[in-house]
């Protein structure tokens, strides 16, 4: 028997447990090295404090079942199924490739991936066409994470024919039977995803978690910026950082604002501007070049010279 | 002496061991998609051995990672013909391999008669042999 202190003790009386055993929290921890993609999801992602504070609290919830069920505590595994809610690019789908890597890590899903579909990848188009296509996603999901994007598209109730239900049904059958080969998320805005609980109690009662994403500030926004402009390798010059931060306060109050999302288009557009005046330079090109937005490539935005006259996201 | 003491087709791999248990079935698919095989599932009441070509049941899994998948989908087939025999296929895709890799039998009806041996007299003294599944004379869905 195992006779490591444990900084929670596990004592409550079990059917047939000795209560004397004891269970090495801290080695769980350790050996499924949980933390290592905790403190990751801690320095890649800005800001999102409320949301890294429940993925730990649920790993930790994690981390105790599975110790609680080596110690026989726990007959049935616990449900796992989780609701991401927040507008767009506030870092669901990323914080959800986290979530399963935890959920691996800690061993509730054998293999780990994570299969990203939406309405169209289950739903079909004529009798029959349905069952068959959303089976094939859910195998493709086993042993992985199933994150259904804008969940609520799954329920029309406009049309009470509509073929969504019918998938509907089939995800809440392997939600309830095949909870140790699958785990769903599912994402979307908020308000939209409270009215489609309110129509499908059954899914409802079968999401354990529920996580929302805040928008971000304009201080994070600049903070993402700089992560993101790091991790393609490039730099802002003098001058681009500030160019940056207006563009960001006048960008917030336009249309169509995706928060983490519309900084990467901008980055990539500047990107590209900045591409076309090193093609267009006459002297030679150093490294220093080539790794340099400088403040014409970010102010060359429409978002400056339009205001608040509606920039698409395609737009400049 | 009985030609067929056993009482049991013996096709495919490991058919000459007692049945797989679908723990031992699950491992089996486990270590074909550890190979990238993409799994398929298929069913007959006619297990003549020239009768290469068995009936799918749903398309063949490309791109699954665990073998929960696949058992769910052998779930389905058996729930529909359960006393048809069902084989696990699994296909390698590989360039120049494409080919089936494993087959075995995962499903066989309550009792399997066998078949008999035919001979036809010709020219003479010739004779042809072929063998008839002894319950191959009954229409398709009523053979076992
Ligand atoms: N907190 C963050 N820190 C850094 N990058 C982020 C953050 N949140 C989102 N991103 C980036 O923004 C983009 C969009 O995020 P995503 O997870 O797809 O959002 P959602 O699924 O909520 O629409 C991704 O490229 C992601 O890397
Ligand atoms: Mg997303």
């Amino acid at each position: 028997m195992a006779t490591i202190a444990a900084n929670t003790a596990v004592n409550e009386p079990g059917p047939s447990q000795d209560k004397a055993a004891t269970v090495d929290l801290q080695a769980i921890i350790r050996e499924t090295q949980v933390g290592e993609v905790l403190d990751q999801l801690d320095r890649e992602l800005v800001g999102l404090v409320p949301v890294k504070r429940r993925i730990r609290e649920i790993a930790a919830y994690l981390a105790v079942t599975r110790a609680r069920k080596a110690l026989n505590l726990d007959a049935s595994p616990p449900s796992l199924h989780m609701c991401f809610t927040g507008n767009p690019g506030t870092g669901k789908t990323t914080v959800a490739l986290r979530m399963a890597e935890i959920l691996h890590r800690l061993g509730y899903v054998r293999k780990g991936h994570v299969v990203s579909v939406t309405r169209d990848d289950l739903v079909g188009q004529y009798i029959g066409h349905t069952a068959p296509k959303t089976k094939e996603v859910l195998k493709k999901a086993m042993g992985g994470v199933l994150f259904i994007d804008e969940a609520y598209y799954l329920y029309r109730p406009e049309n009470e024919r509509d073929y969504g239900q019918e998938a509907i049904e089939i995800l809440l059958q392997v939600m309830e039977n095949n909870r140790d080969d699958l785990v769903v998320i599912l994402a979307g805005y908020k308000n939209r995803m409270d009215t489609f609980f309110q129509s499908n109690p059954g899914m409802s009662s079968r999401i354990a978690h529920h996580i929302d994403f805040p928008d971000y500030s304009a201080e994070e926004l600049l903070l993402i910026a700089r992560k993101m402009v790091e991790q393609m390798h490039y730099r802002f010059n003098a001058g681009a950082e500030t160019a940056m931060r207006e563009y960001i306060a006048a960008r917030l109050t336009q249309p169509n604002f995706a928060n983490a999302r519309s900084i990467r288009n901008a980055l990539d557009r500047a990107r590209l501007r900045q591409a076309n005046r090193l093609f267009e330079s006459p002297y030679g090109i150093d490294m220093e070049a080539l790794m340099s937005l400088s403040e014409p490539d970010i102010r060359a935005s429409r978002v400056f010279t339009q205001g608040s006259g509606g920039e698409a996201e395609t737009g400049g | 002496m009985m030609t067929n003491p056993m009482q049991r087709l013996t096709q495919g791999q490991f058919s000459f061991l007692p049945d797989l248990s679908d723990a031992e079935i699950k491992q089996q698919i486990e270590y074909g998609l550890e190979k990238g095989y993409a799994w398929s599932v298929e069913y007959t009441d006619d297990p003549h051995p020239r009768n290469t070509f068995w009936e799918m049941f749903g398309m063949p899994m490309f791109d699954l990672k665990d073998a929960a998948g696949v058992m769910m989908e052998l779930a389905a087939c058996r729930k529909t013909f359960p006393n048809h025999y069902i084989r696990m296929m699994a296909f390698d895709s590989t360039r120049n391999v494409e080919s089936i890799t494993m087959s075995f039998i995962v499903n066989r009806p309550p009792s399997e008669p066998g078949f008999g041996l035919v001979r036809q007299e010709v020219q003479g003294r010739s004779l042809r042999y072929t063998v008839q599944g002894y319950s191959s004379a009954k229409p398709e869905g009523e053979r076992y």
